[in-house]
């Protein structure tokens, strides 16, 4: 999908999500105490309690927890048709990023599907992607 | 312990582009609702709504407690809004809680939207266009995915559903050719006069699949009041009360996206609460009136409401359980899909129309017992109702 995309605010608490692409890089809150990731993050971490989190750069793979193809055009500029998904990260399962799948034709995305990131800059930000994984 | 019925309710007339003023389409709705009741403005000396007043989205509430208190010259004493709480029954339950607590005695609860008038040919109702500013809070995470219709975050429930369970749109489509059909009874829905078939169902144009767009509630305008009353002032008014027999509210994790099991809403944490909290059972409700912002809404409803199983919802319903003549007869008005998008003031008025046995042609017979489930996502409220 191409743009235009309306874009995040930025706040303390998400600007490593949206910039980590810059070298590369998807950044998801930890907890480091516990090591448990927090998203949406919030700077708390809801399984020790802890306050002390810092941002990770997971893997990048995950899986397609769910999806669904697009067929209206919601707003000037934007394409009609895209695939929306939430992705689980290979991390942790209950870590869900409300996403694109790209790389593929819609109607091969599936449940389960490995994927891996990918960025799309936009202004000052990278918007985190998914394609299928090489071979899947 | 709750101390609070039902006492009046009333309705203006559902239209599209009306160019009616807010406060008109409102007036008929309260004028209707007190007189329903045997109440005057002077008795009413609560007020409550959802959101409040908000510009968030074309039409959605122009009118907050000070516009509706000032216009009807209202004398109240007590009132609150909110646009945080159990979904869009949270005006009532804050009402419950009020003539329970003795804070009023009878509190007129409001609904009402000009949606369908506000919205431009660039501005949809309920659609989040960009601005051109950069978006804060939880459209911050979909916004920029161009997941900018709850058409697409509804979908991603049912695809699940029908990934994990083998549902079908043919299942889905029996609820919404059922609620038409319904519609054909209601005189004041949106669609009386125009039914509709399965095959004009699946020929629709798709929106977010599986997701068509008879899959989707309609934007209108409108008003909708319900009063609820302390039991011991019920007694006076002019209708046997319907009890509030118990509650349930819940709220997901932030947002639609991250609830662990993405076949289920917060819908199941409010029933589950509301049932806590009553020695009635699912087999004692004779009617029910179930969000159906997208018709997805209603299987996950129903299964939260204990009607059917994990995963049954939309079998239960194309084995016709869900119509006039099932085991339970669910949005007998026509629901927001056919009669147009009240935000859940429409089911709570459907329910009581039936327990007062006011449904016409579609009277469900001896009809006692009514739950009334309203939100979507990770917003749920969940409600038991009562023939006194």
């Amino acid at each position: 999908m191409s743009l235009p995309r309306p874009l995040p605010a930025l706040t303390s608490d998400n600007e490593p999500f949206w910039k980590g692409g810059a070298k590369g890089q998807l950044l998801i809150q930890q907890c480091t105490r516990c090591s448990y990731y927090i998203h949406p993050p919030t700077g708390y971490c809801p399984e020790c309690e802890s306050r002390d989190t810092s941002y990770s750069a997971v893997s990048g793979k995950g899986f397609v927890e769910t999806f669904t193809v697009n067929h209206k055009q919601w707003m000037p500029g934007l394409p009609d048709r895209y695939v929306l998904a939430l992705v689980r990260i290979a991390e942790q399962d209950d870590v869900r990023l409300v996403t694109n799948i790209v790389g593929c034709d819609p109607d091969d995305v599936t449940f389960d599907l490995p994927v891996t990131v990918q960025f799309e800059q936009a202004e000052d930000l990278w918007i985190p992607l998914f394609a299928p994984e090489a071979g899947a | 312990m709750l101390k609070a019925s039902i006492t009046g309710i009333g309705m203006s007339q559902l239209g599209r582009n009306t160019q009616r003023p807010c406060i008109d389409l409102l007036a008929d709705a309260a004028l209707e609702a007190m007189s329903d009741a045997g109440l005057t403005r002077d008795d009413i000396d609560g007020l409550t709504t959802y959101p409040g007043k908000a510009d968030n989205s074309p039409g959605m509430s122009p009118l907050g407690c000070t516009d509706v208190r000032e216009a009807l010259g209202l004398k109240t004493r007590w009132h609150s809004s909110s646009s945080e709480g159990p979904a869009q029954m949270s005006p009532l339950m804050i009402a419950a809680m009020a003539v329970s607590t003795g804070q009023a005695r009878h509190v007129l609860c409001f609904r009402a939207l000009t949606e369908s008038s506000s919205q431009s040919p660039t501005r949809r109702a309920s659609v989040a266009t960009g601005t051109g500013a950069r978006v804060g809070g939880w459209f911050s995470w979909l916004l920029p995915m161009g997941a900018l219709s709850a058409t697409n975050w509804a979908a991603q429930f049912a695809q699940r559903r029908m990934y994990e369970f083998g549902a079908t749109r043919e299942q889905l489509g029996a609820q919404c050719v059922l609620q038409r059909a319904n519609a054909q009874l209601n005189a004041r829905a949106l669609f009386n006069g125009k039914p509709m078939t399965m095959e004009d169902y699946l020929n629709a144009r798709m929106i977010s699949d599986p997701l068509g767009m008879f899959d989707c509630d309609i934007p209108i305008d409108g008003a909708c009041v319900i009063i609820v009353s302390a039991s011991d002032a019920a007694r006076d008014c002019r209708k046997p009360p319907i009890t509030i027999a118990a509650m349930g509210a819940a709220l997901g994790r932030d947002s639609w996206d991250q609830r662990a099991d993405m076949t289920q809403m917060a819908a199941l944490d409010a029933c589950t609460d509301m049932w806590a909290r009553t020695d009635l059972k699912p087999k004692d409700v004779d009617v029910a009136a179930l969000y159906d912002g997208f018709s997805v809404f209603v299987p996950m409803w129903l299964e939260a409401f204990g009607f059917c199983k994990r995963g049954e919802g939309e079998a239960f319903i194309a084995d016709g359980q869900t119509a006039l003549t099932g085991s339970t007869p669910t949005n007998t008005g026509g629901g927001q899909m056919s009669a147009g998008r009240l935000h859940g003031f429409g089911h709570l008025h459907e329910a009581c129309t039936q327990l007062w046995g006011e449904g016409g042609r579609r009277q469900v017979s001896k009809a006692q017992t009514a739950v009334v489930g309203m939100g979507g996502g990770p917003l749920a409220g969940a409600m038991l109702l009562q023939r006194a």
